[in-house]
């Protein structure tokens, strides 16, 4: 039934670049949000030290989570690098009730040993400490595991600082034409990756629970086509190539299955692919539009977009087959739902007036939150811990990201410096 | 058109005798053109002040591909929808009758209908809209006698916009099938 799974290889290509095409700006900030210093941490070795500073990558890490606010570096009175250095009184009196020191030192052989103290200000103890070996490559990828551990010791929740959002980007080349990628970057925008080029539409990136694969829709060939690619190999899969729609493909939390959208029988319906079988399923049979997938965390159900009631709206079936309802009651137009990883919330597309909005609906209570505050927001995507949204926007024109803490309370922007950017997936934490 | 010119060069002859202008050695059998419009029956030609008079008229008379005749409908490739609707407007019902009469009076034409949409809405719901959009015209293609053999569709959503500003008059422009033939 399913077409011969085609194997390419796709040539990663030396398009890796460095640095942050995305900049960063945050737009609102929490009041009442934890106040933390991190003081810049010291240098023990010879020579010019490392080129990334560590205390400023976990101060923007923080600070974009809206949950702290941190103190600049030219409000300190003091720049302790260890404990031993530090007198509580020169923060208590600057109001904080965190404080972050550390030091980079070298190993020895061309790396470095990042060692690092959260204390709590007002007991004038130690909260969490440690030493971590690492590289020059990975310099930033150490400073985001150390703003997990700080989140986590001071929320209670795990930390995000640390995974990356695949995305979707377009900038204009000569004559117009327009060169379609799909990237991965670091959860900061930093260390993007192109891993696929195309002059044809690429849509719908999805990746699975073990963030190792991307599945993707790519017009490559003039028409749809789902594919599954390696992240790190950049090998690839094409996994439905059917007649009319291959779309919108979600991964079961197990890993083993797609559900999808196709319309090789007349029109658009989801259906469950199984990867290991290569089997079809079809999940709803409907004379409507049925669209955009996506799983409940417990693998049980999955929410869809339908407008079998006449607007698109929200619906929930069981994933092996049932009865469908209605979930969304609220505006004319839902669409495009994912569940938080609690399975609490989906967030989705909501029709404020003429305006296309990020919302958050709690399952429970039914009680519906617009998080966003632009015209034409979609493709919401929760953080691995539930504590914020990214999503695509526009602004004067040009689409970038966006993201928001699941209150609504913080928000940032994250614009590419060419082009246009769009698609955010937050990728799951690595297993 | 672009890549499929070659085919085109039976239909364009055929095109050309149906004017009248010019005689041809080249048969009409694989042309879908009218019996009535046979080279026999053309073969006065170019000799005589006679002849010379039907080339002149002939050269203010379209000597392209007839789907690209100007003065016909099919000569128009695109039409335009309401927002999240896909019923073919009053206005553009009788060019998508055109096409649907000249393909079913050429059998062996193929065309494919391109379905798009605004930016509004999301992506993959899009899709699904853009490809209601180019069913409905194939409908109407096929209750003029195309068959389905000759109708390909194709959805791009809202990824291929004619016009990237986001207002309304960009969105009715974006909100479009196309006929690629």
């Amino acid at each position: 039934m399913i077409k011969k799974l085609l194997l390419l290889v796709v040539l990663l290509g030396s398009q890796i670049t460095h640095g942050a095409p995305l900049t960063i700006e945050i737009t609102e900030s929490e009041i009442g949000a934890l106040p933390i210093a991190v003081v810049p941490f010291g240098w023990q070795g010879t020579g010019q030290g490392p080129s990334e500073d560590i205390a400023a990558i976990i101060d923007a890490d923080l600070k974009r989570s809206g949950r702290f606010k941190t103190m600049p570096s030219k409000d300190m009175i003091a720049f302790p690098h260890t404990g031993a250095n530090v007198d509580f009184r020169d923060w208590r009196v600057l109001g904080m009730e965190s404080l972050v020191v550390g030091q980079v030192k070298p190993n020895g052989v061309g790396g470095y040993i990042v060692r690092f103290q959260l204390f709590d200000v007002f007991k004038g103890e130690q909260l969490t400490g440690y030493s971590i070996p690492t590289t020059a490559r990975d310099l930033r990828a150490t400073a985001h595991h150390i703003s997990d551990l700080i989140y986590e010791k001071l929320t209670g929740q795990r930390g995000a600082f640390a995974t990356r959002v695949a995305y979707i980007t377009s900038v204009v080349q000569t004559k117009g034409k327009r060169k379609i990628a799909l990237q991965v970057a670091d959860a900061d925008g930093y260390h993007p990756q192109t891993i696929v080029t195309s002059t044809e539409p690429l849509m719908s990136p999805a990746w699975s629970p073990d963030g190792l694969k991307l599945a993707y829709v790519s017009f490559e060939k003039g028409r749809p086509s789902i594919f599954i690619q390696e992240v790190y190999t950049g090998k690839r899969q094409r996994v439905a190539s059917f007649k009319g729609i291959n779309g919108a493909p979600a991964w079961s939390p197990d890993g083993r299955k797609l559900a999808l959208t196709l319309s090789k029988d007349g029109n658009p319906d989801i259906f469950i692919l199984d990867l290991a079988r290569r089997t079809l399923q079809p999940l709803t049979r409907h004379y409507a539009i049925d669209t955009e997938p996506s799983w409940s965390p417990d693998g049980k159900h999955i929410v869809w977009t339908s407008d079998r009631g006449g607007r698109p709206q929200i619906y929930r079936i069981p994933s092996g087959g049932g009865k469908a309802e209605r979930i969304t009651f609220e505006g004319k137009y839902n669409a495009r739902a994912s569940y938080s990883p609690d399975g609490k919330l989906i967030t989705m597309v909501t029709q404020i007036g003429g305006e296309f909005r990020i919302s958050v609906l709690d399952l429970a209570s039914s009680q519906l939150q617009v998080l966003s505050d632009g015209s034409l927001d979609e493709s919401p995507s929760f953080a691995p811990n539930g504590s914020m949204v990214i999503y695509a926007t526009k602004v004067k024109g040009q689409a970038e990201l966006a993201a928001v803490s699941v209150d609504g309370h913080v928000k940032q922007r994250l614009a590419l410096q060419v082009g246009d950017v769009r698609e955010p997936a937050w990728a799951p934490y690595s297993q | 058109m672009k890549h499929k010119m070659i085919k085109f060069i039976p239909l364009m002859l055929a095109a050309l005798m149906f004017v009248g202008c010019s005689t041809t050695e080249q048969k009409a059998e694989d042309s879908p053109a009218p019996v009535s419009e046979t080279p026999d029956k053309m073969d006065h030609s170019m000799q005589g002040e006679d002849a010379a008079t039907s080339g002149a008229e002939a050269a203010r008379g379209w000597t392209g591909h007839p789907l690209d005749d100007p003065a016909k409908l099919t000569s128009t490739r695109m039409i335009h929808f309401d927002f999240d609707r896909s019923e073919i407007r009053p206005e553009y019902q009788a060019i998508v009758v055109a096409h649907g009469e000249y393909l079913a009076r050429h059998s062996s034409q193929t065309v494919t209908i391109e379905g798009h949409c605004d930016e509004r809405g999301t992506r993959e719901y899009n899709i699904a809209l853009g490809e209601r959009r180019a069913n409905a015209v194939k409908r109407l293609l096929m209750a003029q006698g195309a068959t389905p053999g000759q109708i390909t569709t194709v959805s791009y959503g809202e990824e291929q916009p004619l016009e990237r500003a986001s207002n309304e008059v960009a969105w009715a422009q974006n909100r479009r099938a196309v006929f690629e033939y």
